[in-house]
């Protein structure tokens, strides 16, 4: 018998992230940082350790290198491994030309070689821009034991927003029987997560027929799902009941990020559902005489001799004497000066504020997140407006 | 760097008998998230040395535990790396070494095989960040046969046993050796690394072990200081020895001070073991004040001039001062800490009310609930 693994797991990291402006001007959306001292892309990434899925491709295309970088050999996931472990795969040049990942299901499409190595019965798909626990092995039971096809990840959303999502629509055993993407009358609030599994045999199958249709925009949501139910295959929703964030746009990911604060917050990065992730290499914190921190979640090395409120701060953040930082989300190695006031803002890794500055503010008539790009040093007595962002050019 | 790292865990445990009751000097917590083996390694790892020998004795599990293959310091290699070496029982022997010479004896048959030029040696009672080739370089530019790093301390400060006290002419070579001598004010005290080439080591060695000698200091370097040329390198960066359970407690709230603590710090990385602990959280009424807070913590109460470690939760209402709390202590609802030491997984009830003093610290043990 020759060896396999019984599922691959595929990981979409390929995407701009366009709607998170100047924080993914230099990276892609998974390698945001999310929660102090995480990138987006740890969380599925652990998911899928923890679910004992040892096998990731990890599919990327825009601005990759940090993320190559970050994920390197995997050893921060445990994904270092001899026969699987995982693995970056960028497009490539073949013999009969070369293409960038068209879609989502192009982009699968040109990895197959990739994923029958490992000869599995199941292939997950994941994308990398949502946070969120998730025990995909728990899943997978689900799909055989529902023998199906197809299982799709679903989770219920308020019904005013249900029109941004794809929404299933179910039959009483969960079996799927109309698939709406965006609809503008929906007629559930059952939301598909952008996660699924498929029998193997089916996804090749389908990506082969979607790849030589000329009209096609290469797309799970848009086109292999809807294909797959026109053609009466064995498709069902996985209801999934917990915390999950598309932390696509500014004002998500600032919020997703509120959720850790709180005595009991809505989401806990403490749990035995660990979050790996590769470790800065940092003493503790350092609060100082003068230093206030409260309601706020810390990483390593920082200074603090400000105050700090309701904010999440990365690891080597410094927070000088004077200063006030409230309801913000402070990425790797900032460093706020003297007196500055920084208020619903969200600043990128190494950023500069000197002393006296104004970033954000509070809730005029509608709260507005403020944002700095990477590396951006704003000058003594400098101001960011409420809901500016503000980047270096180049 | 073409030298070979050798580390003694076990050398000096008795002088912190309570902190080294399960485990080996090298493995005692220190600032928040180190092992004290973690400043060596890692000084030794950031001056190019890749192949790293580790010499135990006994109590070495958390050692074990804590190292692993050594990936967090990139000592996991094909080729050199991290090597554990643990005592080599001789058959119809129920005796371990009990002296530095004679675990040398047991380890040459592994510094023989080695390709390195030259030997690195250092304990792990100290915490120090020293970048070891500008020792190395000293060491060829004064044509020594062995070099050892001194640092210059005040008496008052040196505690525990076996002290090697330097003098040292105006040329740097030194001109007398003695252990635990009765002095005091300042004095020049062997900081416990070394220098030399590998086949100078492996012949001292070999030689002093034939004649029946026990003592590495005493008898193969003292007593040769007229034969070869033995000069002292002055170490003028932070170095910290934890020869006590008192020095211990300062050393580590001595980090407090800024100046300190980048003097440490701020010359090169220090790796430890990774623990993918989630960030700490402050709850709404917390109050810190010049602390140090690891990972994964929860504080709801106070915290005033304390060096807490990962996953220490200190609960609503709690007051801790001067205090250090190691990994995974809990401390209850209105608990009141002043001076105290807790090891590892130390559980304080609600309302318990438990004080030392700056100069005797209450310290508990591991696993204990009060």
């Amino acid at each position: 018998m020759a060896i396999k693994k019984e599922c691959v797991a595929m990981l979409l990291a390929g995407g701009q992230g366009s709607r998170l402006y100047a924080l993914t001007s230099k990276v892609a959306k998974p390698a945001v940082t999310f929660g102090g001292k995480y990138k987006i892309i740890d969380f599925p990434l652990s998911n899928c350790v923890n679910s004992d899925l040892d096998t990731v491709g990890v599919l990327t295309q825009y601005q990759p290198l940090l993320l190559n970088d970050y994920i390197g050999n995997g050893q921060s996931w445990d994904l270092d491994r001899s026969f699987g472990g995982v693995h970056i795969l960028s497009p490539y040049q073949a013999k009969k030309g070369s293409d960038w990942f068209l879609g989502t299901a192009n982009a699968i499409y040109q990895n197959i070689a990739f994923i029958k190595q490992y000869n599995p019965d199941y292939v997950l798909i994941l994308s990398g821009d949502h946070i969120y626990k998730m025990n995909y092995a728990a899943m997978l039971s689900a799909h055989k034991q529902n023998n199906a096809d197809c299982t799709i990840a679903a989770i219920e959303v308020p019904t005013e927003e249900a029109s941004r999502f794809g929404i299933l629509n179910t039959n009483p055993d969960g079996s799927i029987y109309e698939f709406e993407e965006k609809p503008a009358n929906p007629k559930s609030n059952l939301a598909s997560m952008g996660i699924y599994i498929f029998t193997a045999e089916k996804l090749y199958k389908y990506l082969e027929e979607d790849a030589l249709k000329k009209d096609t925009s290469n797309d799970f949501g848009k086109d292999i799902l809807p294909a797959m139910l026109n053609q009466g295959e064995r498709m069902f929703a996985y209801k999934f009941e917990g915390y999950w964030k598309d932390v696509g746009t500014i004002d998500s990911l600032f919020d997703a990020n509120m959720d850790l604060l709180g005595d009991n917050p809505k989401f806990d990065l403490k749990s035995d559902w660990r979050i790996h992730s590769r470790n800065p290499i940092a003493p503790p914190h350092y609060v100082g005489e003068t230093g206030v921190v409260r309601n706020s979640i810390v990483s390593l090395g920082g200074e603090i001799y400000g105050k700090v409120e309701n904010s999440v701060l990365s690891d080597h953040v410094t927070v000088k004497k004077g200063a006030v930082v409230k309801n913000s989300v402070l990425f790797k190695g900032v460093v706020i000066g003297e007196n500055s006031v920084i208020e619903n803002a969200i600043l990128d890794e190494g950023v500069v504020v000197g002393k006296n500055c104004k970033v954000g503010g509070g809730a005029q008539p509608k709260r507005k997140i403020s944002v700095i790009g990477r590396d951006y040093v704003l000058p003594d007595k400098g101001v960011v407006e409420p809901g500016e962002i503000v980047e270096d050019k180049d | 760097m073409n030298a070979l790292g050798i580390i003694f865990s076990n050398i000096h445990d008795n002088n912190v008998p309570e902190l080294t009751m399960n485990r080996t000097i090298g493995a005692i917590p220190f600032a928040g998230r180190y092992r004290l083996i973690d400043f060596t390694l890692s000084s030794m790892v950031n001056s190019g040395i890749t192949h790293v020998g580790c010499v135990t004795k006994r109590n070495y599990r958390s050692l074990i535990d804590h190292v692993g293959s050594g990936k967090e310091w990139d000592l996991a290699r094909k080729n050199g790396g991290f090597v554990l070496l643990p005592p080599f029982g001789e058959k119809d022997s129920d005796t371990l070494y009990s002296t530095r010479l004679e675990a040398l004896k047991t380890v040459l048959g592994f510094i023989n095989r080695c390709t390195e030029t030259y030997i690195v040696m250092s304990d792990t009672n100290s915490v120090y960040n020293i970048d070891f080739n500008k020792m190395l370089k000293y060491h060829i530019d004064s044509q020594a046969a062995v070099t050892l790093l001194y640092a210059q301390k005040d008496m008052k400060d040196v505690s525990g046993t076996n002290n090697v006290i330097l003098k040292v002419d105006a040329n740097g070579v030194v001109k007398e050796l003695s252990v635990d001598p009765k002095v005091s004010g300042k004095v020049n005290i062997y900081g416990n690394i070394c220098i030399l080439r590998k086949d100078l080591l492996v012949s001292l060695v070999s030689d002093a072990i034939a004649h029946g000698k026990r003592h590495f200091i005493k008898d193969t370097i003292a007593k040769n200081l007229n034969a070869m040329k033995v000069v002292g390198y002055k170490h003028t960066g932070y170095f910290e020895e934890i020869s006590s359970l008192q020095r211990f407690y300062n050393v580590n709230l001595a980090l407090l001070d800024k100046k300190t603590r980048d003097s440490l710090f701020g010359v090169a990385e220090v790796y430890t073991k990774i623990k993918d602990s989630a960030p700490t959280e402050y709850g709404v009424n917390a109050v810190v004040n010049n602390s140090l807070i690891s990972d994964g913590c929860i504080i709801e109460g106070e915290v005033y001039n304390s060096i807490i470690f990962r996953g220490v939760k200190v609960s609503r209402g709690a007051v801790v001062k001067n205090c250090i709390l190691m990994k995974n202590t809990s401390v209850g609802d209105y608990a009141n800490l002043t001076s105290v030491i807790t090891d590892k997984n130390v559980v304080i009830r609600d309302r318990k009310v438990l004080a030392g003093c700056d100069e005797l610290p209450f310290y508990l043990k591991k696993d204990l609930t009060v």
